[in-house]
């Protein structure tokens, strides 16, 4: 019985997934510390063609995105994201790129991500 | 299905020379059946390629010698790590899992506030500054804030009128909650219509505002957002008394009824029955006066459908008697606005009453498209009828002003959420009719009108909000309103803002200058070819710019701003007040010009102590038919000081608050008195003077507070604010030339209780 859910689920995510939906929802881990990172975040997703709307959490890491999947995909926003320095759960930014966020940006830094948390 | 494998197998045949690693996903099931997985994540391990499979789980992702470990993920499924070293073409199935390992979960957009990104000059008053100043309605809401000035409008009434660079407060838009509030036959008395209890945040916007909300606002708009019966205490009780014999007492009841319904009664009520006249002048300093004013409230908030909505009503009863201190209304014989000048005895007892009954009601329906959090649409509705009765000595003044207001709204996107945009239509109508003395005026004005706002947000540098709207007016003809604000971020905690825009307005002369009433003056209107009173509608443009610097002094906030402004008429209804025989209304004639400069400077000088200061210029010149002149009794400087200071809260939730605010205002240019007898003449210039306010409130707990304050601690007092007062039915009487308080110190307390 237990299978035969999953596989209808299955079934229905990769039926919904067919469909390329004009207002996709969805949500990622992309990781960050500040405001600031919010609005690099923020900005980097929303210069993706074809996403509407990003919002990041600070406290969750979570970005909630819309988007039309005939013009763009989670991966296209991915390798947006990681060039201007946030790594997320697949894609990983270089150094290089990640040296350009600002010294209160440091996410990979813990002493950073402490100093937020107060 | 197969023919998609066999392109699979086909397409590394024309790729391998690009250096591409290319294939496709598969979900795993028990036939072993071949079925492309759309959507699956193809990415280098701690690189930034990626890719996503397509419709038919077909991937293409360019291959680098830096990279070995190629992950292939999807929800729903086991993530696998491939070890690759070469280009090459690859047929990979992905194995389901039972757990989901992504989770949707929209959260709720906080209400951020941006004063430094929006490109409005924006201030946000909330309520615990408004707790300031703890006397009691929205007219004494600003005494803290240096961006409006508060002054006083006649000798009589001791109502306070709102100025915002330079001009009046009918040059503002004042809204309650985006709808039109004080306005025609409000505009006198409207602020104080509004207890200060009500209100949960003021937001004042300087410069031409946004086209959403109509074409009249000419020099910034006012919104006063009121508590909220979902929001506000469950029960809360406000009491205020002060020495002068003024008691004031708010209670609001709030009921959440259900999941979606809220309800909220509010019931204010205000009286003075004690006379004051510590200046001696036989009139009385303040009114005598009485006020109730309920508000019952309804809010439906369903979060699954995204439909909102509020649904008001509002009646007031409001009355007030001024005049001479021995005058009684019910005396036989007494003056009530009937009969003439040469049938008085010279005996007779000089009063006013001025008696206001208004209702209001309104909708307002919201609808946020739950997949879409960008996409909304609103519409709002409201009705009221102001209906005020008053005389004046002799003079009589009444007016009921029916007011129908509709908006609807639609706000989505253009491409992302950096470029918005609000649509919608505007329908209005105001029906006046009026009785002045003896003669009748009645007049409709409808409008209606469509409107457009982009707004585009960089989300760094830039923020550009442009408006246009059209309107079709009976009166003001049609014609199209511009506004446009810019901001943009040089540097970090930076912002410099830039605006210009168009407003148009049709004058009530009458409401708006009420204070003529108590005077001797002749009313003369010099234009007959206009639609409104023979006058011409107002047309104006507004143009600004501010500067805004946030920095951290000694390990604390604060802020320092510049702005400049200058609204230039096109047309004015001059209000010529240079001859003291008469008030005249004429058309402009030549140029009016109001400019005004400010200096903000904030900082938390010491731990939990607040310091405001701020300097202001202003110079209004106006073409009268006696020339160009400064706009009368108004200061060209005035200087600004509030200091706050608040204790650390206690573990019961106890704490001390105190506030202290100084306003120092300049010379004031007095309207032209040369040809009244020599003892009635005031000069060329007022001195100027300084006024001081202080508060402590004491805080027991979360649920009690009381406090205690004075208002005008320097004691300073306008000498003779009724010209002519031996004889107040003579050709010198005149309450209307008012340039300082004209009740001395005054001290008052009162409490909070909330739960």
């Amino acid at each position: 019985m237990k299978k035969i859910i999953t596989i209808i689920a299955l079934v229905f995510v990769t039926a919904s997934s067919f469909a390329q939906e004009k207002n996709k929802k969805m949500t990622m881990d992309v990781d960050g510390v500040c405001e600031m990172c919010k609005m690099r975040i923020e900005k980097a997703a929303l210069g993706v063609k074809g996403v509407k709307y990003a919002l990041w959490d600070i406290s969750s890491h979570q970005l909630s995105l819309i988007m039309n999947e005939s013009k763009t995909n989670a991966m296209e926003v991915k390798t947006a994201l990681v060039a201007v320095g946030h790594d997320t759960k697949e894609l990983k930014a270089t150094e290089e790129a990640y040296n350009k966020v600002m010294p209160c940006c440091k996410y990979r830094d813990d002493e950073v991500v402490k100093n937020h948390q107060n | 299905m197969k023919k998609y494998i066999v392109l699979a197998f086909l397409f590394p045949l024309f790729s391998f020379s690009q250096d591409v690693v290319e294939g496709m996903v598969m979900e795993g099931n028990d036939e072993n059946k071949h079925i492309g997985l759309a959507g699956a994540n193809v990415y280098w391990m701690s690189s930034q390629i990626g890719t996503i499979t397509n419709q038919e789980g077909l991937f293409s992702i360019p291959f680098s010698k830096e990279y070995t470990k190629l992950v292939i993920s999807f929800v729903g499924f086991q993530s696998d790590t491939l070890t690759i070293t070469e280009p090459k073409m690859l047929h990979h199935t992905l194995k389901p899992s039972n757990e989901l390992d992504e989770v949707v979960v929209q959260k709720k957009r906080d209400a951020v506030q941006k004063a430094y990104f929006s490109a409005q000059n924006v201030i946000t008053v909330n309520s615990d500054e408004l707790l300031k100043a703890a006397c009691c309605n929205l007219s004494e809401s600003f005494e803290t804030n240096p961006a409006i000035d508060v002054n006083f409008s006649d000798a009589l009434t001791g109502t306070k009128q709102i100025q915002m660079l330079g001009l009046t407060s009918p040059y503002l838009l004042i809204t309650q909650e985006n709808l039109p509030m004080v306005r025609g036959a409000s505009q006198a008395f409207g602020l104080t219509f509004t207890p200060g209890t009500w209100v949960e945040s003021i937001q004042i916007t300087k410069g031409a505002g946004s086209v959403v909300n109509g074409y009249e606002s000419i020099s910034g708009q006012i919104n006063a957002e009121l508590v909220k019966p979902l929001t506000d205490k469950a029960l809360f009780v406000n009491g205020y008394f002060n020495k002068n014999g003024r008691m004031e007492l708010n209670t609001h009841i709030n009921r959440k009824l259900n999941e979606k319904w809220s309800t909220g009664l509010y019931i204010h009520g205000n009286a003075r029955t004690q006379k004051e006249d510590n200046n001696d002048d036989g009139f009385l300093d303040a009114p005598l006066a009485n006020q109730i004013n309920i508000m019952n409230r309804w809010q439906y908030q369903n979060v699954e459908t995204g439909w909102v909505s509020f649904l008001n009503f509002r009646f007031l009863n409001d009355e007030k008697q001024v005049g001479q201190v021995a005058f009684d209304p019910d005396a036989n014989g007494a003056i009530r606005g009937f009969g003439n000048f040469n049938s008085l005895s010279g005996n007779e007892l000089w009063g006013s009453e001025i008696a206001t009954r208004r209702f209001d009601t309104s909708l307002k329906l919201g609808y946020v498209f739950p997949e879409l959090p960008f996409q909304s649409f609103g519409f709002q509705a409201s009705y009221s009828n102001h209906d005020q009765e008053s005389y004046f000595g002799l003079r009589r003044y009444d007016i009921n002003h029916k007011s129908v207001y509709s908006n609807f709204i639609f706000n989505s996107i253009l491409g992302n959420t950096q470029n918005k945009f609000k649509t919608g239509i505007t329908y209005a109508l105001d029906a006046y009719e009026e009785v002045v003395n003896t003669t009748a005026y009645e007049r409709d004005d409808v409008s209606v009108g469509a409107f457009f706002e982009y707004s585009y947000d960089n989300l760094e540098k830039v923020n550009l909000t442009a408006g246009l709207r059209v309107d079709s007016h009976n009166r003001l003809g049609t014609f199209i309103t511009p506004r446009l604000h810019i901001q943009y971020t040089p540097w970090q905690r930076g912002s410099l803002k830039g605006s210009f825009g168009r407003g148009r307005r049709a004058a009530n002369i009458f409401a708006e200058n009420q204070q003529l009433f108590a005077s001797a003056r002749q009313i003369q209107i010099l234009d007959t070819e206009g639609s409104i009173y023979g006058l011409d509608a107002e047309d104006a443009w507004n143009y600004g710019v501010s500067f805004l610097q946030g920095f951290t002094f000694l390990n604390r906030p604060g802020n320092v701003s510049l702005d400049f402004y200058k609204t230039d008429f096109i047309n004015q209804v001059v209000v010529d007040w240079e001859n003291p025989r008469a008030i005249t209304f004429y058309n402009l004639d030549g140029k009016s010009v109001a400019n005004s400069f400010q200096f903000e400077l904030n900082h938390e000088i010491l731990p939990r102590l607040e310091l405001r200061t701020a300097y202001k210029f202003y110079d209004v010149n106006t073409d009268y038919s006696s020339g160009n002149l400064q706009k009368p009794l108004l200061a060209q400087h005035r200087f600004f000081v509030n200091v706050g200071f608040e204790t650390e809260i206690t573990e019961k939730g106890g704490q001390w608050k105190f506030d202290y605010t100084a306003h120092t205002i300049g010379k004031q240019r007095l309207p032209n008195t040369d040809v009244n007898p020599p003892e009635f003449r005031l000069g060329e210039f007022t001195e100027g003077y300084s006024l001081m306010n202080a508060q402590i409130t004491k805080v027991f707990s979360k649920n009690f507070e009381v406090y205690a304050g004075g208002e005008n601690l320097t004691n300073f007092r306008q000498n003779n604010p009724v010209l002519g007062a031996e004889n107040p039915f003579g050709s010198n009487f005149d309450t209307s030339i008012i340039y300082a308080p004209i009740m001395g110190r005054m001290f008052y307390g009162g409490f909070r209780y909330k739960i």
